[in-house]
């Protein structure tokens, strides 16, 4: 796995500045997404990262800077869960089967369609829902289904905001060797993520935001106790475990037992 | 069952009937959308502003007001697009404000001058009255132009609907869909006027709409639901407004505001839980359809 942005590019922001109304959000960002690419962008809440992604997909124009697409280009997006309208009246396959709308199409699904839907949702485990609404699905299921709406397009780059916010280990896992897989087959990947330890140090390739780009590069040059402490303005130490880096913050709780001592 | 068939016998109610149960269905089919989009606001001002495009436009070519009527709506519903597009602040107090005073300039109007259209009341409320074999064909082609948009921007419009953001990554034209869906709703309003009334439109456009979704949790399912809903109370109410000999668009909001207490009282919890939040102004509406 490299990741790290070989092959042609895909999008490219060169000095790119974004903002909502008066509030700049993010200012003097470059990135340069490859066919190759298995990015995750890291920072704290607020530090732009959907922001970001937003940019990359061409939903928000940036004020300064300029923004490159390879003509025709297949991108998907899964939405962070937070912002989606779960009151929407839609079973799972209506939601899987939504970005169908090239050529003439009947309002319902043909049966290569919904064969197509359920061979999908066999493939992310999660076989089996389809005529279930999309309330009634647990979070890493949820997260599931947009992953099978994303992919019923086959994207050549995949951007997924906060993919495993609020799923328990197994499913992390399982998204994780899943995105390790389509990686594999070709796909771009860029993610956000909070999880410094089940998500980012697993990623080939990490980009650390905090309004700018304060650091890229591999998980062992990205992970250290200087860069983590300019993105997310806390201290956080950093140990080594079976090749891997893990990051331990000061929790309330250590510095609780620490007063007492 | 003579007192069922006993009315029909006058061409005038044929026509009624026909155009309440014909009005209810595209109300109701679209209703769907504007309750999902949370834009009930949207089909409430818009009627109100017809209303006033339609006194200006009797005032200058009597034959020609409802073109008026609908030229004045189409206009207002892009402009109230555009409104909402640019300004996320204060674009409900703007629509309201523009939307009042279009209706307040039309009562003005009426009061004033009279009407050779509809009388007052049976512009407000509805009638049976004066319905034109021209309103017949106008409502039958609107039907027919909605049900074809619907039909064929199925996907796009439910993906757009759903989630705007994705959709447009994924290829959907989400400001042409949304302006088509506005003045397909305009004109929708404009071909229901005369029979549900300015005042109880944006309720028929919300009523089926949140009887359906406490229905179903398939999309599919809840269009064809509300329409079916929307068709159901225009022929009802229309029978109702007749016998009781009140306006007709307040019995066909009276028996939509009957099928969703039972409803209601069927589905209980489960129905509540899923119209939960559906639309914040949806709610205002179906306290108080009259008042407003
Ligand atoms: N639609 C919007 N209008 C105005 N301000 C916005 C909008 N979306 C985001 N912001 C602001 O821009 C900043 C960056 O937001 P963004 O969503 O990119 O952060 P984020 O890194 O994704 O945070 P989180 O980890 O909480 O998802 C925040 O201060 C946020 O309040
Ligand atoms: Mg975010």
């Amino acid at each position: 796995m490299t990741g790290t942005g070989v092959g042609p590019e895909l999008v490219r922001l060169d000095g790119v500045s974004a903002r909502y109304d008066q509030h700049v959000v993010l200012s003097d960002v470059s990135f340069h997404v490859h066919e190759d690419q298995f990015t995750g962008i890291v920072g704290p809440s607020g530090a732009g990262k959907t922001t970001l992604l937003r940019l990359l997909l061409d939903t928000m124009r940036p004020v300064a800077g300029t923004v490159w697409r390879q003509p025709g280009v297949r991108m998907s997006y899964v939405p962070q869960l937070e912002t989606v309208n779960w009151n929407f009246p839609v079973t799972v396959m209506e939601c899987v089967l939504m970005p169908r709308t090239r050529g003439r199409r009947l309002p319902w699904a043909s049966r290569g369609e919904k064969a197509e839907v359920h061979a999908v949702l066999e493939r992310l485990g999660i076989g089996g829902l389809a005529g279930r609404h999309i309330r009634q699905l647990s979070g890493g299921q949820q997260q599931r289904m947009f992953l099978a709406r994303a992919l019923l397009r086959q994207p050549q780059l995949l951007l997924m905001d906060e993919p495993t916010s609020g799923v328990d280990v197994s499913t992390r896992h399982d998204v994780l060797h899943l995105l390790a897989d389509l990686h594999e087959e070709g796909v771009a990947i860029v993610l956000t993520t909070h999880d410094l330890n089940g998500m980012a140090a697993h990623l080939p390739h990490l980009v650390c935001v905090n309004g700018r780009i304060v650091a890229d590069g591999a998980p062992a040059d990205v992970i250290t106790p200087a860069v983590l402490e300019r993105t997310f303005g806390a201290r956080m130490e950093v140990l080594e475990h079976l090749g891997m880096r893990v990051v331990v913050d000061e929790s309330p709780a250590s510095m609780l037992t620490r007063g007492q001592a | 069952m003579d007192t069922l068939l006993a009315p029909l016998e006058f061409a005038f109610f044929q026509k009624g009937l026909l155009v309440a149960t014909l009005s209810g269905a595209l109300l109701g089919l679209i209703g769907v959308y504007i309750v999902l989009r949370g834009m009930s606001y949207i089909g409430h001002g818009l009627s109100h502003s017809i209303f006033g495009g339609f006194a200006v436009a009797q005032l200058f070519a009597a034959q020609f007001y409802v073109l008026g009527a609908g030229l004045w709506g189409i206009a207002s519903a892009l402009a109230i697009t555009v409104v909402v597009k640019k300004s996320r602040v204060g674009a409900d107090a703007a629509i309201g404000v523009i939307t009042i005073a279009s209706f307040a300039l039309g009562v003005a109007l009426f009061a004033k001058f009279g009407s050779s259209g509809p009388s007052f009341d049976n512009a407000l409320f509805g009638s049976i009255l004066g319905i034109s074999t021209v309103q017949i064909v106008g409502l039958v082609a609107v039907s027919l132009l909605t049900g074809a948009f619907i039909f064929l921007k199925y996907r796009a419009l439910l993906f757009s609907t759903f989630d705007p953001e994705v959709a447009a990554v994924s290829g959907v034209r989400v400001t042409r869909i949304e302006a088509a869906l506005m003045i397909v709703l305009s004109l929708a309003i404009l071909a229901t006027l005369t029979v549900i009334g300015v005042t109880l439109v944006a309720a028929m456009l919300v009523i089926p709409a949140v009887i359906a979704r406490m229905l179903t949790d398939s999309f599919g399912r809840m269009l064809a639901l509300s329409t079916a809903v929307g068709a159901a109370c225009g022929l009802v109410g229309m029978y109702l407004s007749y016998y009781a000999g009140v306006p007709s668009g307040t019995m066909i909001v009276l028996v939509g505001a009957a099928v969703f207490v039972a409803v209601l009282a069927f589905t209980g919890g489960r129905g509540l839980r899923r119209s939960a939040g559906l639309d914040a102004h949806s709610e205002d509406l179906l306290a108080e359809p009259a008042a407003r």
